[in-house]
């Protein structure tokens, strides 16, 4: 029954994984643009939910209804005024300025926030379990970020497929040069494209700050976590980069359960096995 | 004589140091289609990637519809009306047929052309509208490409090459539409490396011969010697 529960355990892990990743996975998917400061983002979106919380007192999922839109207008205006500068046919701009950007936000968080550890309080939220047999228990806050994952993923797909503007951002994918005789301006769809990844990003950060302990320094970690889920599910693929995640989440629980020491080092081993086996990932780019 | 709807005076296009048109002079005006001939290099796609907004145009003389328009983006000049089928066709790999369509919809202005009106003139796109723009035939995809620049519905709509590489059988299937597809009353220009095929749906045909215009005329008036020496540089005696 441990093991069982380490799987299931590792599962609902993955659902926060993949949240890290999705936004990760759409950046780079629609602009070929890796953001080195993603993982500082999240921290930074966590801490916007602590500042809202402590000013407003509400419950921490609430504090979602400022985060999220904050960070996809910041997403926006960040891609518009600063990232589309960083663009073009050199990889090494982009990679640089977020590089720095990663640099600046740990120290701006250290220097305003302290290098203390912080937690969002969720309250009754965070002890509520559903027993689903003898030994076997499903806490209700990795179900719901679980939840949410399937939610955002499954609406980021449907809005990819199903609107106009989803249409365009695949476009851009495939052919950065030709949807510009389609009509399509470059620099705001760049803008939109970061602006739903940022929003993503928020959510992730709620619930980083609500499921764990977080201080300025932990962006790069979650960085990797994210790099991981996208490279194992397989690039520009939503769907393959929740399994990613869940794949990622189910190595790290099951290596805890062999030894707590080894829980972030097995969750690197199977991304290694993946990378040696199939490089492209388990669930490469599919056909629209 | 009107306006005409689209002209440039003594355009030039530079990559870096390389020099590709030296002034060229072109105007179009409303229902016409012009073919633009040439050999490779001579500097046909870089006057439309030009005039489309695919390179800088700061401070040419290019005027559309009236408007001075050097410089102007390439997405604002598809909201202005004008509409490029690139060379090679260039659909969108993970769109599927009638997707592309809709994806050529984007930057509209008016609403003229539907999917229904690009399956009347291919119908054989209906019946493939939910595969892979690019697991059709290379003449099917040259159909989906002309039929996505249509759909945003351009006052003058470019076609770059759109024969290249395909077998003389499906070159005939898609200048079939051209009659078509001017008897809406748009207005076209066609670049090709086929002269007869050219010569056989323009109206007014510019030679183009090292980055400059070598001979303009009509299809009737002009011999086979005139083409032949604009095109290769070679003079009329030289080619016999």
């Amino acid at each position: 029954m441990d093991w069982i529960n380490a799987i299931v355990q590792g599962i609902l892990l993955g659902g926060l994984y993949a949240l890290f990743a999705a936004g990760l996975s759409l950046m780079f998917g629609v602009m070929r643009f890796v953001n080195i400061a993603h993982g500082d983002f999240i921290v930074m979106a966590a801490y916007g939910a602590l500042l809202a919380v402590t000013f407003t007192g509400v419950h921490p999922l609430l504090s979602m209804i400022v985060v999220v839109p904050g960070l996809a207008l910041m997403g926006y205006f960040g891609q518009r005024i600063l990232l589309n500068r960083t663009l073009g046919d050199d990889i090494l701009p982009p990679l640089l300025v977020t590089f720095g950007f990663s640099i600046i936000i740990q120290n701006v968080l250290l220097e305003v926030f302290s290098a203390d550890s912080q937690k969002l309080q969720a309250g009754a939220l965070e002890t509520a379990s559903i027993q689903i047999a003898e030994g076997l228990n499903i806490g209700l806050m990795p179900l719901l970020i679980f939840l949410s994952a399937l939610g955002v993923i499954g609406g980021l797909q449907a809005f990819f497929y199903r609107t106009s503007l989803g249409r365009v951002l695949r476009a851009t994918s495939d052919d950065q040069d030709t949807v510009r005789l389609m009509g399509a301006d470059n620099a705001k769809i760049f803008g939109y494209a970061t602006a739903i990844a940022s929003a993503v990003v928020g959510i992730a950060g709620v619930y980083l700050a609500m499921r764990t302990n977080f201080d300025p320094s932990v962006g790069p970690a979650r960085l990797l976590f994210a790099f991981e889920a996208v490279i194992i599910g397989g690039l520009g693929n939503l769907w393959g980069t929740l399994a990613g995640g869940i794949i990622l989440g189910v190595a790290q629980t099951i290596g805890a359960q062999i030894d707590p020491g080894l829980q972030i080092l097995a969750g690197h081993i199977a991304f290694l096995i993946v990378l040696v086996v199939k490089p492209q990932g388990l669930f490469p780019k599919m056909k629209g | 004589m009107p306006e005409p709807i689209l002209q440039t005076k003594g355009l030039e296009a530079f990559y870096g140091d390389f020099q590709a048109l030296f002034g060229i002079d072109f105007e179009i005006h409303e229902g016409e289609t012009i073919a633009i001939i040439g050999s490779n290099g001579a500097g046909k796609s870089t006057f439309l990637r030009s005039i489309t907004g695919m390179l800088k145009t700061q401070g040419q003389d290019i005027q559309f519809l009236g408007k001075p328009v050097g410089g102007a983006t390439a997405h604002s000049l598809v909201k202005q009306g004008l509409a490029m089928v690139p060379e090679g066709r260039k659909l969108f790999p993970s769109l599927t047929v009638e997707e592309n369509l809709m994806i050529g919809a984007y930057g509209r202005s008016g609403s003229d052309w539907t999917l229904e009106t690009i399956y009347d003139l291919f119908p054989i796109l209906k019946e493939r509208r939910h595969h892979g723009g690019t697991e059709l035939s290379g003449g099917q995809q040259q159909m989906v490409a002309i039929g996505r620049g249509l759909m945003s519905n351009p006052k003058l709509l470019l076609c770059d090459e759109i024969s290249l590489g395909l077998a003389p059988i499906i070159i005939k299937d898609i200048y079939e539409a051209v009659p078509k597809i001017k008897a809406t009353g748009a207005t076209m220009i066609v670049v090709e490396q086929d002269i007869n095929q050219a010569l056989a749906v323009a109206d007014r045909v510019y030679c183009f011969q090292e980055g400059r215009v070598s001979l303009t005329g009509t299809p009737t008036t002009l011999t086979k010697d005139e083409i032949s020496a604009a095109y290769f540089g070679l003079e009329a005696e030289g080619a016999q």
